[in-house]
Parts: structure tokens; sequence; C-alpha cells
């Protein structure tokens, strides 16, 4: 009656060493480490870089306790935060600006256990101490500058193909082309209708003017205004990249918002200065007359800088800049005429005037497109100029493959934010703060795991004792789940692990008692165990189902600390009803269950109603 | 051990009239209070900017005060917390001051006035992330009623439901009284705390409407008063034990647990306790109320005998 088939206990093996094996990472604690990646500009991370490091830091006399190649970079750990910063400066001034050498924690977990993917739980800002930034993005702003661009290649192309126009004017969210007469409007309206897909056109006549009124297309809308935030993302990271942070967290949180995270991070004035910064574009003329052979043995003439081109040699590029990347509103990745990869980018009226006179003026001759981030430039590509190029749209092509396209593309793109953002959230935790954060969350869950262990093993004796066993298999599951599904641990969430310790005993109670109540009734304490684990198990079901509605909604609708709260409660009532159900079963099973005699079980006193039984 | 013995079932559901008037009196003065007073919403809702400060030596809080009036922030509030040397400065939003700039701007100001002034932790909510989060909040608890009582309608019977989600409501009422009465800070972690505590009653109403099925089930003739009280008594000892082990945990909590986790424990505290009251004192008797009786249950074992005829 009360044994187990072996698989059952197989099932309870298996999950009891997954989770040891699981949440044993977050015993070995981390140890302080550095981490060098290469920036676009300087080669991938390879062997070779590996051997650098290591000299350098052997030269520098800084012991060091491993180091590793990864995808992206390398990483070196020390024993002490204090060769760690040596070791940071040694390193950044060896690799100078190519490489972003940031200071990271590493888990000290041996290496079959990291290879296994079983790493320590990851621990929100609030315990590891950090910035949280949630910025919003301004969709108006962004549509704003959609329109803006619209209406200067409205112009330019109304001006193109002669359609004599009165005026236009950008007002909220769309623009009013003037005309003197129907039949210019019919044809300007045939004009942009044709060039421009995205633009719903509707006429309107008020006294003897004749306007046609452009607003952009719903589906449009949603694609400028989702682009704008794909842009923006793209650029915070870049610009995050230059705070030398390691893991940092940006990221899309509903239709308009970016989550800025950054672990670690102290100097929130230098975060935000940094955030707010632009990487800027610029197009010069290649200095074509000049001697490069001279400039690459440093003489380099004046009025002309040397720079290495992406993909291709060096080359000398006047220091003049004809235009920056202000000026460019979009970039996309594409083909030319000739189906090879390109790059289009449009520029805004400005620009594109300045960039008419450029190429009308240079034909033939080569400019180049300089990438400046982090005070260092690149020639992203540098080509001839076969014709003038009007109206504000460019193409780069040549040498390129697709992806080199988009990479170009997002490049371009990446400089500026496509449209404002505002920081609507900010939270700060100190280093220190983050410790006592988890040294109480910790004391709160030991003291509450003690107390109660105590009082079951009393109330209970052996049935307690199994109780409290259970309950541990349950607190390490947990953890184990949460280390696996690397779900961030927040202080709410540690205080739901405690919570949930204390709402787990529950189910343990209900079967103790129920047990008791079997024996009350008279039953074989054999009986008694069975029936009293048969029939607490359908109140264990319904009422954790309940709370666990609660957790889901919780996890729906809250968001940062309480979601870590809500799923960490969801997954507690997951491990609890197993554990309490599987595992304390399969231990009474054990104790009891092959004993043919059993006279009495040690689940404390049975008090009989004596006198006056109902 | 054994601390219940219970001879005779306790007649819970004969006073049911004095329970029933202690709720809603409980009711009444809770709502009453947050009417008059409100909660003292925490930055999360409102917006505003929340400092902690760490001094090494006792921070003098008049002194610290006098640097942000002279700043031109009159309005901002600065008291201790935990320790003598722990300040907490409360800044409301301004709409006319980039409010992302604020905490850099106060906090160069008190190392200019007192060198030891470190920055611990600091807190920006926009008002418009305010808003959405008492939408949100809101809405969770919504939803997590309606599930609950659709779960229970399921389960057991639409009575059933709708009496856990009155007594476990009524929970919630009183405490978010009790945050109005002291004017406790109510924040994002006390509202998952009530929302966990909505989950975790309902629970406990389970559990003696479980037993209170069974017991349909076996005592045939028994009148739906003496089903319920015997579920009630049989379920005794588990609840407090229950309740006990989930307080010890709470009680931990709130004496290891520092003061981010305060409010959360006290609010937890106060739904446990409730919790109990209300499964016990509140859903049963509207569970009457509503005339329960042997046929809610026992009807799908008929069904089946009138299909099994040829």
């Amino acid at each position: 009656m009360n044994r187990y088939p072996s698989w059952k206990y197989l099932i309870i093996a298996v999950s009891i060493l997954l989770g040891l094996v699981y949440t044993l990472p977050n015993f070995y604690g981390e140890s302080p480490a550095v981490q060098i990646s290469p920036l676009r500009t300087a080669p991938k991370a390879d062997t070779v870089l590996l051997q650098r490091i290591e000299d350098a830091l052997k030269k520098a006399n800084l012991p060091v306790d491993g180091m590793f190649l990864e995808a992206g970079g390398v990483k070196v750990r020390f024993a002490d935060t204090d060769t760690q910063i040596k070791a940071r400066d040694t390193l950044q001034s060896l690799l100078g600006n190519g490489y972003m050498v940031a200071l990271n924690l590493l888990s000290n977990s041996p290496h079959w256990l990291t290879s296994i993917g079983a790493l320590p739980m990851y621990l929100g800002l609030d315990l590891r101490g950090g910035v949280h930034f949630l910025l919003q993005v301004d969709m108006r702003g962004a549509l704003s500058k959609a329109l803006d661009r619209y209406s200067a290649d409205i112009r330019g192309s109304l001006r193109e193909k002669k359609i004599s126009y009165a005026g236009l004017d950008k007002q909220g969210s769309q623009i009013t082309v003037k005309f003197r007469n129907t039949e210019s409007r019919a044809q300007g309206k045939a004009e942009i209708n044709k060039t421009y897909a995205d633009l719903d056109l509707r006429e309107e006549n008020v006294g003897a003017e004749f306007y046609l009124i452009a607003n952009i297309k719903q589906e449009a809308q949603v694609r400028i205004q989702s682009s704008a935030v794909q842009q923006n993302i793209t650029t915070l990271r870049n610009r995050v990249n230059e705070l030398g942070v390691a893991e940092p967290i940006i990221q899309q949180a509903g239709v308009d918002r970016v989550v800025v995270q950054l672990p670690g991070v102290q100097d929130t004035a230098k975060a935000k200065d940094i955030l707010g910064r632009t990487a800027t574009l610029e197009v010069r003329m290649v200095d074509e007359g000049r001697d490069l052979e001279a400039a690459l043995r440093g003489q380099v003439p004046f009025g002309s800088e040397l720079y290495n081109e992406r993909g291709g040699g060096p080359v000398l590029v006047k220091k003049q800049v004809v235009l920056t990347g202000d000026r460019i509103t979009d970039a996309q990745p594409g083909f030319d005429n000739n189906s090879q990869p390109a790059v289009h980018i449009d520029l805004d009226s400005n620009g594109a005037r300045i960039f008419k006179q450029l190429t009308h003026d240079n034909v033939g001759k080569r400019m180049a497109i300089l990438l400046i981030e982090k005070n260092q430039a690149e020639v992203i590509t540098a080509p001839v100029i076969r014709e003038e190029i009007g109206g504000g749209r460019v193409q780069i092509s040549g040498r390129m493959t697709t992806e080199e396209a988009r990479d170009v593309a997002l490049l371009l793109r990446a400089g500026a934010l496509a449209a404002p953002m505002d920081i609507i959230e900010e939270r700060t935790v100190g280093p220190s703060l983050g410790a006592d954060n988890i040294s109480r969350g910790f004391n709160s869950t030991l003291y509450g795991f003690l107390g109660i262990a105590v009082f079951m093993t009393v109330y209970y004796l052996v049935f307690g004792f199994i109780s409290v066993t259970a309950l541990g298999v349950n607190l390490l599951l947990l953890v184990g789940l949460l280390s696996i599904l690397q779900a961030t641990l927040t202080l709410p969430g540690m205080a739901a692990i405690a919570l949930t310790l204390g709402m787990a005993i529950d189910a343990n109670v209900l079967i103790n008692e129920r047990v008791r109540d079997e024996l009350r009734e008279g039953l074989s304490p054999q009986a008694a165990i069975n029936a009293g684990y048969e029939r607490a198990f359908g109140t264990i079901l319904d009422s954790n189902i309940t709370t666990l509605i609660a957790g889901i909604a919780l996890f729906a609708f809250g968001s940062g600390p309480v979601k870590g709260f809500a799923v960490v409660l969801c997954l507690g009532i997951a491990t609890s009803m197993f554990s309490a159900v599987m595992v304390s079963r399969g231990i009474v099973n054990l104790v009891y269950g092959s004993r043919r005699k059993l006279e009495r079980i040690s689940i404390g006193q049975i008090w009989k109603p004596t006198t006056d039984k109902r | 051990m054994e601390f219940f013995r219970i001879k005779r079932d306790i007649p819970f559901m004969s006073w049911g009239k004095y329970t029933t008037t202690i709720s809603l009196l409980t009711f009444v003065v809770a709502v009453f209070f947050l009417v008059t007073k409100g909660l003292n919403l925490g930055v999360d809702f409102t917006g505003g900017t929340v400092m902690e400060v760490t001094y090494t030596h006792p921070a003098e809080t008049t002194r610290i005060r006098d640097t942000l009036v002279k700043m031109g922030m009159p309005d901002a509030s600065v008291q201790n917390f935990g320790t003598a040397r722990d300040v907490l400065i409360r800044l409301p939003a301004k709409p006319e001051m980039s409010s992302a700039k604020l905490s850099e701007t106060v906090i160069a100001a008190l190392r200019q006035d007192d060198e030891a002034a470190e920055l611990r932790r600091v807190e920006f909510v926009g008002p418009q992330v305010g808003k959405e989060l008492v939408e949100n909040g809101a809405l969770a608890l919504l939803l997590v009623s309606l599930g609950i009582v659709a779960y229970l309608a399921v389960r057991f019977e639409w009575k059933f439901g709708v009496a856990g989600i009155i007594a476990n409501l009524h929970d919630v009422v009183i405490i978010l009284g009790f945050f109005a009465f002291f004017q406790w800070e109510f924040s994002l972690t006390v509202l998952a705390a009530i929302l966990a505590i909505l989950g975790y009653s309902v629970n406990e109403s389970v559990v003696i409407f479980d037993r209170i099925r069974e017991n349909f089930r076996k005592m045939r003739k028994a009148t739906v008063n003496t089903v319920i009280d015997n579920a009630i008594t049989r379920t005794m000892s588990r609840t407090i034990i229950t309740h006990g082990s989930t307080q010890m945990v709470v009680i931990s909590m709130f004496l290891f647990g520092g003061e981010p986790l305060h409010n959360f424990a006290l609010a937890l505290t106060i739904g446990i306790l409730f919790g109990i009251y209300s499964s016990v004192l509140v859903a049963s008797p509207i569970l009457m109320l509503l005339g329960v009786s042997r046929k809610d249950i026992v009807r799908p074992e008929k069904k089946e005998e009138v299909q099994a005829l040829p």
C-alpha cells in the first residue's frame, strides 16, 4: 500500500540531483574579473590577443586566476579587486582605444559546472548595485521628424518636376501644399502619389486656393515609430559601450520605452551624460593629390589626416568637414540598379542641398564617410562620385556584401537618436546597499526556515522531520530552477522565496493533520498514511491553484520588482507541490512502507475525544 | 504534542450574526479611513524622487533640511530611517526641473555641506509611470478576483466562489484601511504583498470549502449548519499551524529583512490574521447566506444515475 515503484524514486532522485547541481554555482560566489572586448575598429578577439594580454599581465607582475577566450572577448579572473583594477589600467594602456576594458564579476564555479550551463542566479540591480533607467521615446517627436523629412522631399520633388505650387506648410500631423490651380494640383498629387507610398492625400478647396493635404498612413506611422525605438536602442547600445560596463541590459519595454540597466555603475552623472551623447558622422573629401606613401611614413600633409578605410587601405582625408551626421535622417540597406548591395541614405533638405553642390563640383573624385566614436575616426567607405546627386537620397555601393550594407546602414543610423528621449524612471542602488539586501533576504529566509524546522519536528516528530526534509528539497529545487531559468532575482524575489517556504509547509501540515485524523478514526497506521496523503492531495491542488492565479496575474501586470516576486511565487508553488506530495511521500514510504506489522507511527500525540463522542 | 483538544464541534455558524456585524463594522471603518485619510502612496505611484543618504556619523536632519531650503526645495521631506546615520529625502516631482538631474544637484550640495554624505540609493519615478502602475495594480486585483471566482465556481459551485471572493476582498480592504489609518507608506512591494495575500487567503477558504464539500457527501443527514461547523472545527488545527508557520517566516522577514521589507511584512501579517478570521467567520456565513445546500454538491451523482437508465 505504501510503496513507491522505483521509477518514482528515480524521478525524485534525478530532480534532487539536478537541483543540487544547479544550486551549486550559487555557493561558489564570484571573483573580480576584467573583460576585454574589441570595438568595431579593432581586430576580433583571438589567441594572439590572449597571448598579448597574458604577456602584459606577467610583465606587470599581476597574478592571474584564470583567463579564457569567449565569443566577443577575453575574460581574465583575479584574486582580489586590487589586482583587478591594476590589471584594468595596465590592459587599457596596452590595448589602447580599440578595446573596451571593463570590470566584471565572474562566477567562481568550476568549469564543468559552467559548461553544463549551471550558472548562479542572476541578481537584480537592488542586490548587486547599479543604475536603472527607464527612457521614454517621444513618438510625436519621431513623427514630426519624419514629417519634416517628407516636407523637404516633397518640395524637392515638385521643384524637380517643375510643378508650380504656392506654398508648403507642416501643421501638426499633416503637410499642406498650396496650389494655384487644379491642374497643377492634379500633377502634384500624381507625382507625390507615385513617389511617396506612405502618404495619404486629400484635396481641399479654401476660397480661391487649392490645397493638397498629406497625412502619414497609419501603418507607416507604426513603422516609423517602431524603427525609431529600434534605432534609439542601437544608439544607446553604442553609447553604453563607451562606459565599459560589463553585461549592460538595453531592452525595449512596451511600445515606446527602453530600459537601460548598468550593473555596478556608481557614477550616474557620467552614465546620464553618455546616454545623452551623440556619436557623429562626417563626410569629407579624399585628398587625392597628395603623396600617400609619404604620409604613411609619417609626413601627413597639412590640412589632411590619415585614416584606414574599412576593408581597404589607408586614405588621406581632408580636414574640412563638408557634411555631418546631423543631416542624415535615415539609412537603410538595399540594392542598387545593378542588384549590388547598397546603402540608401536620406538627408534633410539642407543636407540635400549641400550634398548636391558637393557632388556637382566633384564628379570623378572620391569622398569619404567617417564615423567618429569615442574620439576615434574610421572611414566607413570612400566611393567615387559618378554624378551629381540631388534630392537628398544618397546611395553608397560597391565592395559590400549584404551584411556589410546592413552594418553600414546601422552605423549610419547609430550616430543619432531617431527621436528625443526622456528619463522617466531612475533607480540607483549603491553596492553596499546591494550587499546588505542580499544578507537581509538570506537571513530572513534562514531564520524563518529554522523556526519552522524546529516547530515541525517538535510537533510532528518523525513526520515533522520528513516535512522539513521535503521543505529543504523544495528550497533546493526552487533555487536550482531560478538558476536554470536565469530569472532575475530581486529583493522582493528573495522575500517571495521566504514566503513560499512558509506557505509550502501548508501542504505538509494538511497531510500530517489528515493522517492524524485518520488514525483518530481508528484506521491502521499504514491505511492512515495512505488515506491521509490521498485525501490531502485534492485540497493541496485546489488551494495552490488559487495562489497560482494570483501569481500569474502579478506576473502579467507587475513591473520590475513585482514581476520578480511573481516569478518566484509561481515557481515556488510548483516546487512545493512536488516536494510535499512526491518527496515527502517517498520518504515516508521508505521509512514505514516496507514494514508489514506497523504498530504505531511517529506523528506526535493523537488525542481522541473519549467522552461524549458525537 | 497536540494543541487542539476539541471535544465537540464549535458552533461557529450560530455566531454568524455577531461576526457579520463585526466584519461589516471593520469594513466600514477601513473604508472610512481610506476615504478620509487616503493611502500614503510611495514614490512608485506618485512620481518624484527619493534619496537614501548615509553618513558616517549621526545625521543632522535640520541641517540637511536647511541645505535643501537654500537650494529652493522647501517642500522636501527629510527623515531618519533605520539608524540615526541614514536619512531619507523625498522630493516631489517638479515639472519645471529635469528631475533626473535633481538627485545629482542635491547630493552635490549635501557633499559640499558635509563630506561624509554617501548616496546609497536614488529612485526617481516620472508621474506617468506612477499612473500606469495604479492602473495595472487595479487591473491585476480585478483579474485575480475574477480568476479565483471562476476557478472556485468550476471546482465547487458559484456560491463558493462568491463567498470566497467577498471574504478576501474584505481582507484586502482592511489591510488598505490599516495602511491608511497609520499612514504607512504604500509602495510597489506592499501591493505585491496584498495580491499575494489575496491568493493566500483564498487558499485558506479553499481548505475549509474542501471539507464542507466532503462533509456534504459523508454526513448525509446533518444540517448545513453542522456540516460547516464540523468542517471548520476539523481543519482548525491545520489552520492555526499553517498560519503560525507562515507568520514565523513573516516575522523573520520583519526582524531581519531591514527597512525595504518592513511594510511588506507588515501587510502580510495583517493579511494572515484577517485571512484566518475571514475564511472562518466571513466566508462560511456568506456561504450559508447564499443558501448552500447538499444539492449543490451531490447533484452530479444523480445525473449519472439518470443517464445509466436504458
